[in-house]
């Protein structure tokens, strides 16, 4: 290979943090003008690796050499200035300035102490039209959508001049049609010449644009390879390090008695408006109920109603025959109702609690683990160990907090929590959300246990693969009512896609 | 020893001791411009807080009343509240302590104690305005804390100056001394020192401090909702009712304070110009303390020390008493900017291994 044809080049990479080696002497390249995908299971250290090569971490061993010569980045601005850009996971926009204010921010064009702005958004125009990326430099960030935010992002490391794109996870936040979009802006900015290195753990994408790929597992290089070479089965063999099903094994499902009965209810969400319109459905013993339908159909307002964090203004609700919406979360978790959030950061976890005080979140109170208003923290610990183990959460102690795991780590802390407590209705928001394949094999694998045991399980997904694979019956939900039910074997991704964006609802209308 | 060197070197440990170092040598600096001897100007310092058994009575009586404000502030931090109002419990409890201590008639075994407590419920009940303000209405606890400050202030001065006044003064009368927490004894042994036995009470609230966010099921739920309200709502835990309990047990901090002081050293209560600044130096403490109950003791015990030593270095080197002021703002900034330490450490600790 011709060294100049090489754009990034770690050689031996090696980061510690304390109880972990998340990089363990890592060496990969990047040739110029490629799409070079980062493949790993969550916690694997592709993260780690980026925030090294974008100046946030400094590595113990290692060296970095950008376009052949070699460099020390100790900061962000200084990657910067090697032509180094980097789209977070989590955006870094101020939410109410302009497209434009967010992407000058820091290096604002002035004529003396003010600052130019139309020299600015002439700039921002030509890039934005140079990539394909459609911005208006005027709009409000908080106006704008997730996708756009994100575009917002990729332009902001253009407008610096960034020749290599570090993506963290790109897709993760958006939809499908957005990462369609997404995709389109990959192969644009690779055919400008820019180079882009994609930290993702979703397979789909890297055999749909990368050129290479570099698999990592648990802080080491596994391999690298092209694209061309190689198809998604063997790409997960060398991520998870064993053979992965994608298809979810199980058995016919038991259908027993009904557990949950929703019927005609309806609730107002955060800012008053009706989210649930005389939604009603039923959740039977020995059966997972997906529900699908594009993000903010009023999903989130159901999961609260049901465990109480939201009532309802009419309907009812009830769980074995007796009425629910009166009680409280506590009351209706002592009904044995489990609950894995959609947001596990914002209330799954309490993020600085260690491991083992989130473990007991729902069951601290519990004679088992108090006893006169002192908590038994021995019994506590010897019980999320104990729960760790069999969860297999990746954790360097029970006494770490839960905010220093991986994402699928914190989730399956979650779902060990949920599961143990037995709930005779488990209600599952998104729970696979940014999670790599082998924790969502993982996750289905859990979820079919409980249906097996003859429990009930109400699964809200974003994801159509997920619920046609998991559910026994798929209800769609559309502003905020279930607008049909079908049986997963009998659909397919193009009629539930119609039906999650209204197509059906006239035709029922007249049916009914 | 092992664990002790650890503990040493623990980040909440060693962050304030070298703040306190950075902030005497950055003291003594300032002192040498002004043609100061700043060896002089310390070891007066010194001499003056530990130098005698009078002086040392007289630092813990100075501590004392910083503790209760510095765990009144770092309790309601460490659940998620920012209480600037310890300055305003403090003095209602002062206020229901004299109250008690001068209205009522009792043998000491429960004048005394009643006093205490009287003044630690007021103080509790006082932070739970605030804390039902939030719970109920969502008004933030630093606005209503800041005026429940003046509230306090001025209502205290009503109620003496209508209830309690020694004709022709502008302070109470002196509280029945069955009410006192000082005693002849301790006095004649700290050679006529104002020491008494509110520092045992400060010591007991550090260890419940303690107790009851590590060890407690009420803490456990108090921690979480300080951390993440919308988990601990999840959890089940009522997020509204723990508010006004962190209020609530964090001003009894404060208002138990207030109480002390008064029975342990005033034995009386004066019109107040203004304020006497407890509750704000608790904050100081609370941060120098890192938020912890044991760091707020050690905390107090710094404040402490420069504030009653500082009054010997004028005697001692002819230094004024405000360069102590520039000292102790001094190490609080270096405490409030640990991220620069952070940063030198981590420097260091790389070096150490490419060394080895």
């Amino acid at each position: 290979m011709n060294k100049e044809n090489i754009a990034v080049e770690m050689r031996g990479i090696t980061k510690r943090f304390p109880g972990i080696v998340a990089n363990d002497s890592i060496s990969f390249k990047v040739k110029h003008g490629e799409i070079h995908a980062l493949l790993g299971e969550n916690g694997a250290g592709k993260s780690t690796l980026m925030n090294v090569l974008f100046g946030l971490y400094q590595p113990e061993e290692g060296e970095i050499l950008i376009n052949g010569n070699k460099v020390e980045i100790t900061n962000p601005n200084m990657a910067n200035e090697l032509g180094i850009g980097m789209v977070h996971q989590h955006f870094m926009l101020v939410e109410p300035f302009t497209v434009a204010q967010n992407i000058i921010l820091g290096i604002e064009p002035k004529n003396g102490l003010i600052i130019n702005q139309s020299k600015a958004i002439k700039k921002i125009n030509e890039i934005s039209e140079q990539y394909g990326l459609d911005v208006d430099p005027y709009a409000k960030v908080k106006d704008i959508s997730v996708g756009m935010q994100q575009r917002v992002e990729i332009l902001k490391t253009l407008y610096r001049g960034a020749d290599i794109l570090i993506f963290d996870e790109p897709s993760a936040v958006l939809t499908p049609q957005e990462i369609v979009e997404l995709m389109k802006i990959f192969r644009n900015l690779v055919k400008e010449g820019k180079t882009i290195i994609l930290i993702t753990h979703k397979l789909k994408e890297i055999m749909e644009v990368a050129d290479n790929v570099t698999i990592i597992r648990r802080g080491k290089v596994v391999d690298s390879v092209s694209v061309e070479s190689t198809n998604p089965d063997e790409l997960a063999a060398k991520m998870v390090g064993r053979k992965v099903s994608f298809s979810v094994d199980k058995k016919p499902a038991q259908i027993k008695d009904k557990i949950l009965s929703v019927d005609k209810i309806n609730a107002k969400n955060n800012r008053g408006l009706p989210a649930l319109n005389e939604l009603s459905l039923q959740v039977h013993a020995g059966e997972i109920l997906g529900i699908a339908g594009v993000d903010g159909n009023g999903q989130s307002e159901l999961i609260e109603v049901l465990t109480g964090l939201r009532k309802v203004t009419s309907g009812e609700i009830t769980l074995h025959g007796s009425s629910l919406q009166t009680l409280n979360p506590r009351q209706i978790s002592e009904e044995k109702v489990g609950h894995i959030p959609e947001d596990r950061h914002k209330r799954g976890l309490v993020l600085d609690f260690s491991v083992s005080e989130n473990m007991v979140l729902k069951n601290y109170y519990h004679p088992q683990f108090n006893k006169n208003g002192f908590l038994k923290f021995d019994e506590i610990d010897k019980y999320s160990i104990d729960l760790i183990e069999q969860f297999d959460v990746r954790t360097p102690s029970h006494k770490t907090p839960a905010r220093a795991l991986s994402g699928g780590n914190q989730q399956k802390a979650i779902i060990a929590r949920e599961v143990d407590s037995d709930p005779d209705l488990l209600i599952a928001g998104q729970p696979t959300r940014g999670l790599d394949v082998g924790a969502i094999e993982f996750i289905h694998k859990k979820l079919i246990e409980q249906r097996d045991k003859g429990k009930a399980v109400l699964l809200i997904s974003l994801e159509l693969d997920e619920l046609l694979n998991v559910s026994d019956r798929i209800a769609v939900i559309y502003e905020g009512s279930i607008v049909g039910i079908v049986n997963p074997k009998e659909t397919n991704e193009q009629e539930l896609g119609l039906m999650m964006s209204g197509g059906k609802i006239n035709q029922r209308g007249k049916e009914q | 020893m092992k664990t002790l060197s650890r503990w040493l070197l623990r980040e909440s440990v060693i962050i304030p001791l070298i703040s306190v170092f950075a902030g005497l040598i950055i003291g003594a600096i300032i002192m040498m411009f002004g043609g100061y001897n700043p060896f002089e100007a310390y070891q007066a310092l010194f001499n003056k807080a530990f130098g005698n058994i009078y002086g040392i009575g007289e630092t813990i009586r100075t501590i004392t009343p910083l503790i209760f404000t510095g765990l009144a502030v770092a309790f309601a931090f460490r659940t998620g509240l920012f209480n600037i109002g310890a300055e305003g419990q403090f003095i209602m409890g002062s206020l229901a302590a004299a109250y008690v201590g001068i209205m009522l008639d009792l043998p000491a075994i429960i004048h005394m104690p009643l006093a205490v407590i009287v003044g630690g419920i007021v103080g509790g009940l006082w932070g739970g305005i605030a804390g039902f303000l939030k719970a109920s209405r969502g008004v933030h606890e630093v606005i209503t804390t800041i005026m429940l400050n003046w509230i306090a202030l001025y209502l205290s001065n009503y109620l003496i100056r209508t209830h309690l006044l020694e004709k022709g003064q502008q302070k109470s009368e002196t509280l029945a001394q069955s009410s006192w927490l000082s005693f002849s004894f301790l006095t004649d042994l700290f050679n006529n020192a104002r020491i008494h036995f509110g520092f045992l009470i400060a010591i007991l609230c550090a260890i419940v401090f303690y107790v009851i966010l590590q060890k407690m099921k009420q803490g456990y739920e108090l921690r979480s909702v300080g951390l993440n309200p919308h988990a601990a709502e999840y959890a089940g835990i009522n997020v509204k009712s723990n508010i006004i309990k962190a209020m609530v047990i964090s001003g009894m901090f404060a208002g138990l304070g207030g109480a002390v002081e008064v029975l342990g050293v005033t034995h009386n209560v004066t019109i107040l110009p203004a304020f006497q600044g407890y509750g704000f130096d608790g904050i100081a403490v609370a941060l120098l303390g890192g938020n912890a109950a044991f760091g707020s003791v050690v905390g107090a015990f710094l404040l402490g020390t420069l504030t009653f030593g500082a009054t010997g270095m004028k005697l001692g080197a002819g230094v004024p008493f405000e360069i102590i002021n520039i000292v102790i703002a001094l190490v609080i900034y270096f405490v409030a900017s640990r991220l620069i330490f952070k940063r030198l450490m981590n420097a260091l600790n790389v070096n150490k291994q490419e060394e080895q």
